[in-house]
């Protein structure tokens, strides 16, 4: 069994027009055995910035506190907001100095800028390679159903809630494929001037 | 350090509170060559004397403004070894940033960094402060950029500014010089005239040199061809 697969998650991240939606499922378990069902995988780094972090939870949430400290770092320093693209590269520099015993982490980036509201969205791998993309990026245990799902439902230049609804879909029909995934997802759209985060449930079991 | 017997800090306090040895670290800049700096509204431009001792050295391989990053560069006052190594320190920082975010470090970033290595030589064992002042003059998101820092670390952003031998008058002379709509090639009119002003002998595209960093974020030390264009521009 790979260690990818220890806790299991599914995650989508995709472009919009002038926005951009990031969620996960919502399942926790070891192996087989499903231990919680409201843990959320997407982290927020500042209100346009989202990062999704599939893999080994452990190392998703030491992951998760070593971003958080730099970007903080970051904004004492230069006194702004890190751009999604910067962000990137700061991720993949931060995995790939562990480049021989990494972080067991998947993470998705998405993001949009703050001057121009174009959306941002990339992936990697363990040691910090990054895919970017201009549709969606998913990671997680069910990479195959979720690029499936996505490959047939994603349009360009959707709107705010017509993006909502395909992450939706994409997320929820992905992972019931996916016995280590599921159990509900929460949705994040970020747009211009706000951040809309939905909860659902989907099939709980 | 730690060794040496003299790895105490050589920079402590005179009863008075000052910092002698910082005081005479400014002596040390005053003495040099002198340079300025002018922010425009669309660019920054360097200047600065390259008065040599003799005339058999050869003056082209003298560079007294050295590009530090795509869109940063500096100009110095003072002792030309200690220079080197800061600019050695400042482009290794702009590099580090550039490693980790890949895009060029802001200039305000770069000069805070290069300000607390002078810092740094004010307070540790068995150095003393560097012998120089510097311009640092870059373009990045927040426009055009005019910094200066000194041998204690301290640092300033300007709209124009002069260090080195005359920069008193130099400053003076910017001052009734200096307007807020100014464009780059004014700025670098002035910026000859400035100079110009208390040069000694004959100024001329071999003796000055002349950086300029413009809305394209590309700092650039003009060749003496193009310093001598300019000068004819001026006369």
């Amino acid at each position: 069994m790979s260690i990818f697969e220890y806790n299991g998650a599914a995650i989508v991240a995709m472009a919009g027009k002038e926005c951009v939606a990031i969620g996960s499922d919502l399942r926790f378990g070891v192996q087989f055995q499903t231990l919680a069902t409201d843990y959320k995988k997407v982290y927020k780094i500042h209100d346009k910035l989202f990062i999704g972090l599939a893999g080994l939870g452990t190392d998703a949430q030491t992951m998760y506190q070593k971003l958080k400290f730099r970007h903080n770092l970051y904004k004492l320093r230069e006194e702004r907001n890190i751009k999604p693209s910067t962000f990137g590269e700061l991720v993949s520099s931060v995995l790939y100095e562990k480049r021989f015993g990494p972080y067991f982490v998947s993470p998705v980036i998405a993001g949009l800028d703050d001057k121009t509201s174009a959306p941002y969205i990339c992936g990697m791998d363990t040691i910090g390679a990054i895919e970017t993309a201009d549709d969606f990026m998913v990671a997680g245990t069910a990479p195959d159903s979720l690029y499936g799902m996505c490959e047939s439902m994603f349009r360009p230049d959707m709107e705010p809630e017509e993006l909502f609804e395909t992450v939706t879909q994409c997320l929820m029909s992905g992972a019931d494929r996916d016995a280590l995934s599921g159990w509900g997802a929460i949705v994040y759209v970020i747009t211009k001037d706000k951040v809309v985060a939905r909860t659902l449930k989907g099939r709980m079991d | 350090m730690g060794e040496s017997q003299y790895s105490f800090s050589l920079t402590t306090f005179s009863p008075s509170g000052k910092l002698v040895q910082i005081e005479y670290a400014l002596n040390a800049v005053a003495a040099g060559a002198t340079s300025l700096g002018i922010k425009a509204t669309n660019g920054v431009v360097l200047a600065t004397e390259k008065k040599l001792r003799s005339t058999l050295i050869d003056e082209s391989t003298v560079k007294r403004i050295s590009v530090v990053s795509p869109n940063i560069g500096l100009a110095y006052s003072g002792m030309g070894p200690d220079s080197r190594l800061l600019v050695r320190r400042a482009r290794k920082q702009a590099q580090a940033y550039y490693r980790v975010y890949k895009e060029h470090i802001p200039v305000a970033q770069l000069c805070r960094e290069t300000a607390a290595v002078m810092q740094e030589f004010t307070q540790s064992g068995g150095v003393r402060p560097f012998g120089v002042s510097l311009l640092m003059a870059g373009y990045d998101d927040n426009g055009p950029q005019l910094y200066q820092i000194d041998p204690s670390g301290s640092y300033f952003a300007w709209k124009a500014s002069a260090i080195g031998k005359n920069m008193t008058n130099a400053k003076t002379f910017l001052e009734k010089r200096y307007s807020e709509d100014m464009e780059l090639e004014d700025a670098v009119h002035t910026a000859l005239l400035t100079l110009k002003e208390g040069f000694e002998g004959q100024i001329s595209g071999h003796n000055i040199e002349v950086a300029i960093v413009g809305e394209d974020q590309k700092f650039r030390v003009l060749t003496p061809a193009e310093v001598s264009d300019y000068l004819e521009e001026v006369e």
